[in-house]
């Protein structure tokens, strides 16, 4: 089963989340990631999911998800052109000898040391899911204590 | 209005002792308050209202509300709620009934602005009866309840603007002059219509449409009367429990035109061996029945109504060849005379009432101009085979959930709707001694 990104763009009222989650949840399929904010308009907010489903099953429920009052419109991003990207903060272990290489590492994935400790280093890093991966393999050894993400935001490409 | 008091809810309740405007009736038990409101919205086609208090009250009004939704019928549930500063706090009588209902709703309010409550009412009511219908919930704190304020109310429902709510779609032309196309070429087509026909008051189109084309039509339990059981054309209806003509003429069509009706699994055994060699044109108004049990070749989003009128209008206007349908309409009619409906029993010998002849009688007591609201089970199957509904809105019956203990709150809601209606009965159901009076 392929992995998903769904963009629905909702109003921004409280319920509404639960309602979407709640036609996943009904139908079995894990959120793996999820992000939620308001849009430009503050009437209006953006869910931004990604889910490993089946694909009928998930079209079947896209066009439940079209049918919630709630919902002002919903696509799936897998087929449509698209750029996503997500922020990842991660707690990593550091000693004074491992720390500049840590550092040497986060430049070259472009990442930022947003805290120093004497035994850690949180690292602040955006990318796509590919990106993420890569990055946390690399940074595995020295031993991940804490992670957190946003989960994808996406959004097509402009014409 | 049909509601039953509680504390959460003693405002609205003494409200009603002092308004001439609605009728509020007692039941006795909140759920059938619910299925008496379901009654009502069947027989008319109009919101049934139902209302119920806090917490145990509100969470009896689950099974009606989740009926209501796999039915697509116009209820609107008014629970009370305790004090917003209650709420979160497992309050007496406390149950989140916004969130236990989510799934089973078209849409909810949870009130917390008093000033947004006549507002919401009317919009609760707008979305229950446009498009597809659905049941609306709107929980209504104690506090707002209790508020002192001059209310705003909109003028009509057509001054409530709900952004996700769309203007029901129509269909193309282009797509229409397909589907008759398709139709002038097709050996053995089958009208296959739902309950759509009757929620969206096409049954004149739908009569007009068998007329121009000549085609058999088969109905589904949703939308029996539609379609007058004695025209040749009629396949009366099918499924598992339906004729036996009905059921081989759609497995074997060459081109089924679905009009408001979901391909449910009691319509079509298993999907893949259902019409297999047909085309499939499914119209409906929500697009998201479209290809969820059968692939359709043709899927047309449109209100049903306007689908069948305006198919008759491009007939009469653009002209129309009638498919060659002698041989099929033939065959048709051999099935019909080998399998007839309704099945036979023997009438005559039996030392007991059979339900088959009660039901039979009925239909000849009432010359078939009833509202017949059943239970769940054998007797429910039985009814529409014995009792041959030629009318839309005849047949009040929990179809898509099948809940037990339907029938008798069903009945009364009926009653209330269609006071003047010269009979009305409810079959005894057989589902167990304590049906009607409570949750099965």
């Amino acid at each position: 089963m392929k992995k998903h990104t769904l963009s629905a763009l909702v109003e921004n009222k409280f319920g509404v989340l639960a309602r979407v989650a709640g036609m996943l949840s009904g139908r079995g399929f894990n959120i793996e990631t999820l992000n939620v904010g308001p849009t430009h308009d503050p009437k209006l907010s953006r869910i931004t999911a990604t889910v490993v489903a089946d694909e009928a099953a998930l079209d079947r429920c896209i066009r439940a998800l079209d049918k919630l009052v709630n919902v002002i419109d919903v696509q799936n991003f897998t087929e449509v052109d698209h750029v996503a990207r997500e922020l990842v903060v991660v707690k990593v272990n550091s000693t004074a000898k491992t720390r500049s290489e840590i550092i040497e590492i986060a430049g070259l994935f472009r990442a930022k040391i947003i805290d120093v400790g004497h035994k850690s280093l949180i690292i602040e890093f955006t990318g796509n899911d590919r990106k993420v991966c890569a990055f946390l393999k690399i940074i595995q050894p020295y031993g991940i204590t804490e992670l957190a993400r946003t989960g994808q935001v996406a959004l097509q490409r402009g014409v | 209005m049909f509601a039953y008091p509680g504390g959460a809810l003693l405002e609205i309740t003494q409200a009603l002792t002092r308004t001439k405007k609605i009728r509020a009736i007692l039941p006795r038990h909140e759920q059938g308050g619910g299925f008496m409101a379901q009654g009502y919205a069947r027989a008319t086609g109009k919101p049934g209202v139902c209302m119920a208090t806090s917490g145990p009250g509100a969470t009896n009004l689950v099974t009606p509300i989740a009926d209501a939704y796999m039915d697509s019928i116009p209820l609107i549930a008014i629970t009370g709620q305790v004090f917003q500063q209650l709420i979160g706090k497992n309050a007496f009588q406390e149950t989140d009934f916004f969130g236990v209902t989510l799934p089973i709703v078209k849409h909810s309010f949870l009130v917390l602005n008093y000033e947004e409550l006549p507002l919401l009412i009317f919009k609760a009511f707008k979305i229950a009866t446009s498009g597809r219908p659905g049941p609306v919930v709107i929980d209504i704190p104690k506090d707002v309840q209790q508020a002192v304020f001059v209310p705003k109310f909109p003028a009509s429902l057509d001054e409530v603007e709900v952004p996700g709510l769309p203007e029901p779609p129509r269909a193309s032309d282009d797509d229409l002059r397909k589907v008759l196309a398709d139709l002038s070429k097709a050996k053995k087509p089958v009208l296959y219509y739902g309950g759509g026909v009757i929620s969206s008051g096409a049954t004149a189109a739908l009569r007009e449409f068998a007329k121009l084309t000549g085609i058999p039509v088969a109905s589904t339990l949703m939308g029996l009367g539609a379609f007058p059981p004695d025209s040749p054309q009629s396949l009366y209806w099918f499924g598992m429990h339906g004729t036996v003509a009905g059921n081989w003429a759609v497995c074997q069509s060459d081109l089924l035109i679905a009009a408001g009706a979901r391909f449910d699994d009691r319509i079509t055994g298993a999907v893949d061996k259902f019409s297999p060699d047909a085309k499939v044109v499914h119209i409906d108004i929500d697009r998201s029945e479209h290809h969820k049990n059968k692939r359709a070749d043709l899927p047309i989003e449109s209100d049903i109504r306007y689908a069948l009128e305006r198919l008759c209008e491009l007939i009469k206007k653009e002209g129309f060849k009638k498919p060659d349908i002698k041989e099929w309409m033939g065959r048709i009619a051999a099935w019909k005379k080998e399998h007839p409906f309704p099945f036979t029993y023997d009438r005559d010998k039996t030392p007991h009432i059979l339900p088959q002849l009660a039901i039979e009688m009925l239909y000849e007591e009432t010359k078939g101009e009833a509202i017949i609201a059943t239970g769940v089970g054998q007797h429910q199957m039985w009814a529409p085979q014995f009792y041959h509904f030629k009318e839309p809105r005849t047949f009040v019956s929990s179809l898509g959930a099948g809940t037990m203990g339907f029938g008798l709150p069903a009945a009364i809601g009926a009653k209330v709707a269609q006071p003047k209606r010269h009979r009305w009965r409810r079959l005894l159901p057989d589902e167990h001694p304590g049906a009607g009076l409570h949750g099965d």
